[in-house]
C-alpha cells in the first residue's frame, strides 16, 4: 500500500530535474553591462574590441569582459551598475560617431547552458529600470487620410472617364459627388463601384442637383485601422532601434494602442522626442500651367497648393497626391551610374508603382516634386508653464524632372551630397506613422529603484519562506519536513517555468510568488489534518495515509479551481502590475497543485509505503 | 501537535450576531465610500508621479520651494519611505501635454538641488487611460465573481453559491472600506489584491462547503444545524494553519516588500483576516439560512453510473 508506480516516480522525478535545470540560471548573477551595436557605414570588428578596451582603460573604468556576440554586437561586462554608467560614458565620450551603446543585464552563464539556450526570468522594468510607454494611435485620423484619398481617386477616375461631375467633396466622413442630372451619376457610379469594390454608395438629390455618397465599409474601415497600427508599429520599431537601447519590447495592446518598453534606458524625453516627430513624403506633380507669382499673392487655384523648397522659394503642386511615403518599400543611397552623383533608389508597393506609371506616362518632361511633412510637439515656457504646441513643417525637398515613364522602383538625383542622400533614404525607409500618435501613459524606473525592489521582493520572499517552513516543521514534524522540501521545490518550479516561458517577473509578480508560498502550505495542510483524523479515527497509518490523501484532493481541486478562475479573470482583463501578479499567481497555482499532492504523497510513499509503521508522526 | 481541540463548538449560534456585525461594518464601509469616497491613486485618476531620490535628508518645504519656482502648482509632495526620497503627484493636465512634465519638474528640482538629486520613477497616465484601468479593473471583478458563480453552483448547489458569492462581496467591501475609512491610496495594485482576496476567500469558503456536502452524505444523524457546525469544527484547526501561515507571509511582505506594495500587503491582511471569518459566519450562514437540506446535496443517482466508472 501506498506505494506510487515506477512511472510516476519517474515522471516526478523528471519534471523536478527540468525543473533544476530551468531554474538554475537564475543562480548566477547578472552583470551590469553595455550593448555596443555600430552605427550606421560602421562594423563591429576586433579593432573595436580593442578601441572599447582602450577608451574603458583610458577613463580609469573597471571591466570584467568584452566579447563578441552574434549580430555584431559587443557585450562589455560590469562588476557593478556605478562602473556601467561611467563605462558608458566613457564609450559614448571617444566612439559615439561610430558606436551606439545600450546598458542591459547580461547574465553570467556557464558555458553548458548558454550552449542549451537557457535564461533567467525575464526582470520587468520595475526590476531593471527602464522606460514604459503607452501610445494611442488616432484612428480617426487614418479613417481621414483614407477618404482623403478616395476623394482624389474618384476625382481623377471621373476626369479620366470623361464623366461630368460638379463637385467631388468630403462630407462628413464619406466621399459626396454632385451631379447636374440623375443619368449621369447612375453611369458614375457604376465606375465607381467598379474600381472602388471597398465603398459603400449612396444616392440622393435635392431637386435641383443630383449627389452620389461613397461612403467606407466597415469591413473597409477595420482594414485602413489595422494597417495604420502595423504600419505605426513598424515604423516606431525602425526609430526605436535607431535609439540602440537591448532588447526593445514594441507591441499592440488593444485595438489602437502600442506599448513600447526599452529596459535599462534613462532618458524618456530623448525616447519622446523621437517616438513624438511624425514624418512622411508625398510626391506630388508641379503645377506648370499657374503662375507661382499669382499663388503667392495669394490667388491660389483649387487644385493646386503652395508649398516652399529647403531655402524659402515658393514652389506650386498640384493637390493630387501620386504617391506617399507609406508606400515606399525600399529606399538606398547610392551613386548613379551615368553622372556618378548621389541619387537614392526607391521601390514602391504595387499600388504605389501603378499610380506612378499612370502619372509619369502622361507627364513626360514635366517637374515632381517629393514634399517632406513632419509633425512634432514643442514644449515653450511661457509664464513659466509648459506650453505645448503641434508644429506642422511641410517642405519641398526636391523637384526632379520625369525623364521617361517609370512604376514601382526609380531613382531620384540631383542631390547635394552623398551625405544627403543618406538622410533622405533614411528618412524615406524609417517610414511614416500611418497615423498620428500620442503618449497616454510613462512609467520610467530609475535604476536604484529597480534594485531596491529586486532586493526587498527577495528579502520578503525569503522571511515569509522560512517562517511558513518553520510552522510546518514544528507543527507536522516530518510531514511538515516533508511539506516543507515540496514547498522548496514549488518555488524552484515557479522560477523555472517563469524562465522557460520567459514571462515578465514584475515587483507584483513577486507578491503573487509570496502569495502561493501561503497558500501553497494550505494543500498538504487539508492532506496532513485529514490523516490525523483518520488516525483519530482509528485507521491504521497506512490507511490513514492513503484516505488523507483521498480525500483532501476534492477539496484541493476546488478550491484551486476558483482560485485559477480568479487568476484567468485577472490576466485577461488586467495590464501591467495585475497582469504580473496573474502570471505567477496562475503558475504558482498549478505547480503547487503537482508538488502539494504528487510530489508530498511520493516522498512519503518512499518513507513509509509498504511498510510496517506504528506511528505516524504528523 | 495540536493547538486547540475543536469539537462541540456552536458556531452557528452566533450567527444573528454575526449577521448584525457583518451588516454594520457593510454599512459603515459604503458610507464611507460615499462621504469620503475612495483615494483613488494614479492608475485610475491620471496625472504624474514623479519620485525622487537625494543624496541628503531632504525638508519637503524646500522641494516645494523649489517646485514654486519652476512653476508648478504641486498637488502632493511627501516623502517616501525615507526621509531623503521624496514623492511628489500632481494632476492631470486638461490638455494632453503632461507626458514632458516629469522632465520639466525633474529639471527644475535638480537645479534647484544642484544636481545632488536622482530621479527614481515617473508614473504619467493619461486621464483616458485612468478611466480605462478603472473600468477594466470593475470588470474584472465582475467577471470573477460570476466565473467563480457558476463553477461553485456547478459543483455545489445554488444555495452554497450564493452563500460565496455575498461572502466574497462581504470581503471586497470591507476590504474596500478600510481604504475608504483611512483614506489610503487606491491603485492598481490594490485592485489585484482586491481580486486575491476574492480567490483566497473562495478558496477557504469551499473547504468548508466541500466538508458539509461529505457530513450530509455520510452523517445520517442530526439536524441542518449540527452538521454545519460539525464540518466547521472539523475543519477549524485547517482553517486556523491556512489563515496563519498566509497571514505570516502576507505580513512579512508588508514589513519588508516595500512602500509600493504596502497599499497590496494591506488590502490582503484585510482579506485574509475577513475572508477568513467570512467563510464561517457569511458564506456558511448564509446558506444555512437559505435552507440548505440534506436532500439537495445527494450525489444525483444517474441510469448506467456504475457502469462508467467500470473498466
Amino acid at each position: 500500500m501506498n506505494r506510487y508506480p515506477l512511472w510516476k516516480n519517474l515522471l516526478i522525478l523528471g519534471v523536478f530535474l527540468v525543473g533544476i535545470l530551468y531554474a538554475l540560471p537564475n543562480l548566477f548573477s547578472q552583470n551590469p553591462s553595455i550593448e555596443v551595436t555600430a552605427t550606421r557605414g560602421a562594423e563591429i570588428t576586433d579593432t573595436s574590441v580593442a578601441e572599447i578596451k582602450a577608451a574603458l582603460e583610458n577613463a580609469g573604468v573597471e571591466y570584467k569582459a568584452v566579447e563578441m556576440l552574434e549580430g555584431g554586437k559587443l557585450l562589455v561586462r560590469f562588476a557593478t551598475s556605478g562602473e556601467q554608467l561611467r563605462g558608458q560614458e566613457a564609450i559614448e565620450g571617444t566612439l559615439s560617431d561610430r558606436y551606439n551603446s545600450a546598458l542591459t543585464l547580461a547574465p553570467d552563464l556557464p558555458g553548458f547552458l548558454r550552449a542549451l539556450g537557457i535564461q533567467p526570468m525575464f526582470l520587468g522594468l520595475d526590476l531593471r529600470g527602464g522606460i514604459h510607454v503607452l501610445i494611442d494611435v488616432d484612428m480617426d485620423a487614418a479613417i481621414d487620410q483614407a477618404l482623403e484619398r478616395y476623394t482624389e481617386d474618384i476625382r481623377s477616375l471621373l476626369r479620366n472617364k470623361k464623366v461630368r461631375y460638379l463637385t467631388v467633396t468630403r462630407d462628413e466622413g464619406r466621399v459626396k459627388v454632385k451631379f447636374r442630372d440623375a443619368e449621369t451619376r447612375d453611369k458614375a457610379g457604376k465606375l465607381i463601384g467598379k474600381e472602388f469594390r471597398e465603398l459603400v454608395l449612396d444616392t440622393g438629390d435635392d431637386g435641383t442637383a443630383f449627389y452620389l455618397y461613397g461612403s467606407m465599409s466597415p469591413a473597409d474601415e477595420l482594414e485602413v485601422k489595422k494597417s495604420a497600427l502595423e504600419q505605426n508599429i513598424t515604423t516606431l520599431r525602425n526609430r526605436v532601434n535607431a535609439l540602440g537601447v537591448a532588447e526593445p519590447i514594441i507591441q499592440q495592446q488593444g485595438e489602437r494602442r502600442i506599448v513600447v518598453q526599452l529596459p535599462g534606458a534613462r532618458d524618456p524625453g530623448r525616447l519622446k522626442e523621437i517616438l513624438g516627430a511624425t514624418a512622411t513624403l508625398e510626391y506630388r506633380l508641379v503645377d506648370t500651367e499657374h503662375s507661382v507669382q499669382d499663388a503667392v499673392d495669394g490667388r491660389v487655384p483649387v487644385t493646386s497648393k503652395l508649398y516652399k523648397d529647403r531655402e524659402g522659394r515658393p514652389v506650386l503642386l498640384l493637390r493630387r497626391v501620386i504617391v506617399t511615403g507609406d508606400q515606399i518599400t525600399r529606399a538606398k543611397a547610392g551613386f548613379d551610374n551615368r553622372s556618378g552623383t548621389p541619387m537614392v533608389r526607391i521601390t514602391l508597393d504595387g499600388a504605389g508603382g501603378r499610380r506612378m506609371y499612370n502619372t509619369t506616362l502622361d507627364n513626360v518632361g514635366k517637374p515632381m516634386a517629393v514634399v517632406f511633412i513632419e509633425n512634432r510637439t514643442i514644449t515653450n515656457m511661457v509664464d513659466g508653464k509648459p506650453v505645448k504646441r503641434n508644429v506642422r513643417t511641410e517642405e519641398v525637398i526636391s523637384v526632379a524632372t520625369i525623364r521617361e515613364p517609370f512604376g514601382s522602383t526609380f531613382q531620384t538625383t540631383g542631390l547635394d551630397s552623398p551625405n544627403e542622400a543618406h538622410n533622405l533614404a533614411l528618412l524615406l525607409r524609417a517610414g511614416a506613422l500611418a497615423a498620428p500618435i500620442e503618449i497616454v501613459e510613462e512609467r520610467t524606473i530609475g535604476p536604484s529603484l529597480g534594485q531596491d525592489n529586486i532586493d526587498q521582493g527577495f528579502r520578503s520572499v525569503m522571511v515569509g519562506f522560512v517562517v511558513v517552513v518553520l510552522f510546518m516543521a514544528l507543527y507536522y514534524r516530518v510531514f511538515g519536513l516533508v511539506a516543507d522540501v515540496v514547498l522548496l521545490v514549488n518555488l524552484m518550479m515557479i522560477v523555472a517555468v517563469l524562465s522557460l516561458l520567459q514571462a515578465t517577473l514584475t515587483l507584483p509578480g513577486i507578491a503573487g510568488i509570496v502569495l502561493t508560498v501561503g497558500m501553497a502550505v494550505d494543500a498538504n495542510v487539508l492532506i496532513f489534518e485529514r490523516i490525523r483524523e483518520e488516525i483519530r479515527n482509528g485507521s491504521s497509518p497506512q490507511a490513514s495515509i492513503h484516505a488523507g490523501y483521498d480525500k483532501a484532493l476534492s477539496t484541493i481541486v476546488d478550491a484551486n479551481i476558483t482560485t485559477l478562475i480568479a487568476a484567468v479573470v485577472l490576466f485577461s482583463f488586467g495590464t501591467g502590475p495585475i497582469k504580473g501578479f496573474a502570471v505567477t499567481l496562475f503558475i504558482g497555482i498549478l505547480t503547487s497543485m503537482f508538488t502539494a499532492i504528487m510530489g508530498s504523497r511520493a516522498i512519503i510513499n518512499l518513507l513509509y509505503g509498504g511498510k510496517r509503521v506504528q506511528r505516524l508522526p504528523v | 501537535m495540536r493547538m486547540i481541540k475543536f469539537q462541540n463548538i456552536d458556531f452557528m449560534r452566533w450567527r444573528w450576531q454575526a449577521i448584525l456585525l457583518s451588516t454594520a461594518v457593510n454599512l459603515i464601509g459604503i458610507a464611507s465610500f460615499f462621504v469620503q469616497g475612495l483615494n483613488f491613486g494614479l492608475d485610475f485618476t491620471g496625472g504624474t508621479v514623479i519620485e525622487v531620490g537625494y543624496r541628503e535628508p531632504v525638508d519637503l518645504a524646500q522641494v516645494r520651494s523649489a517646485l514654486a519656482q519652476g512653476g508648478f502648482q504641486a498637488g502632493v509632495v511627501q516623502h517616501f519611505g525615507t526621509s531623503r526620497d521624496v514623492m511628489i503627484r500632481l494632476p492631470p493636465v486638461e490638455e494632453q501635454s503632461s507626458a514632458q512634465l516629469s522632465e520639466l519638474v525633474f529639471g527644475a528640482l535638480s537645479q534647484d538641488a544642484a544636481g545632488e538629486v536622482e530621479l527614481r520613477r515617473v508614473e504619467f497616465v493619461g486621464p483616458q487611460v485612468g478611466e480605462e484601468l478603472a473600468e477594466d479593473g470593475g470588470l474584472a471583478v465582475l467577471y470573477a465573481l460570476i466565473g467563480i458563480l457558476i463553477y461553485v453552483w456547478l459543483r455545489f448547489e445554488w444555495r452554497f453559491s450564493v452563500g460565496a458569492i455575498i461572502a466574497t462581496i462581504h470581503d471586497t467591501l470591507v476590504t474596500v472600506a478600510v481604504f475608504s475609512l483611512f483614506g489610503l491610496e487606491f491603485d492598481l495594485t490594490v485592485l489585484a489584491a482586491v481580486l486575491a482576496v476574492i480567490g483566497y476567500s473562495l478558496n477557504d469558503t469551499i473547504v468548508i462547503f466541500d466538508r458539509i456536502r461529505e457530513n450530509f452524505r455520510k452523517v445520517r444523524k442530526g439536524s441542518v444545524l449540527d452538521i454545519v457546525n460539525r464540518s466547521i469544527n472539523e475543519t477549524m484547526s485547517r482553517t486556523i494553519i491556512t489563515s496563519g501561515t498566509t497571514l505570516m507571509v502576507v505580513l512579512a511582505l508588508f514589513l519588508f516588500g516595500g512602500q509600493v506594495i504596502h497599499g497590496f500587503a494591506l488590502a490582503l491582511i484585510v482579506g485574509v483576516v475577513t475572508g477568513t471569518y467570512s467563510s464561517i459566519y457569511v458564506a456558511t450562514a448564509a446558506a444555512v439560512m437559505l435552507g440548505v437540506s440534506r436532500a439537495d446535496l445527494m450525489p444525483v443517482k444517474k441510469e448506467g453510473e456504475g457502469l462508467d466508472a467500470m473498466p
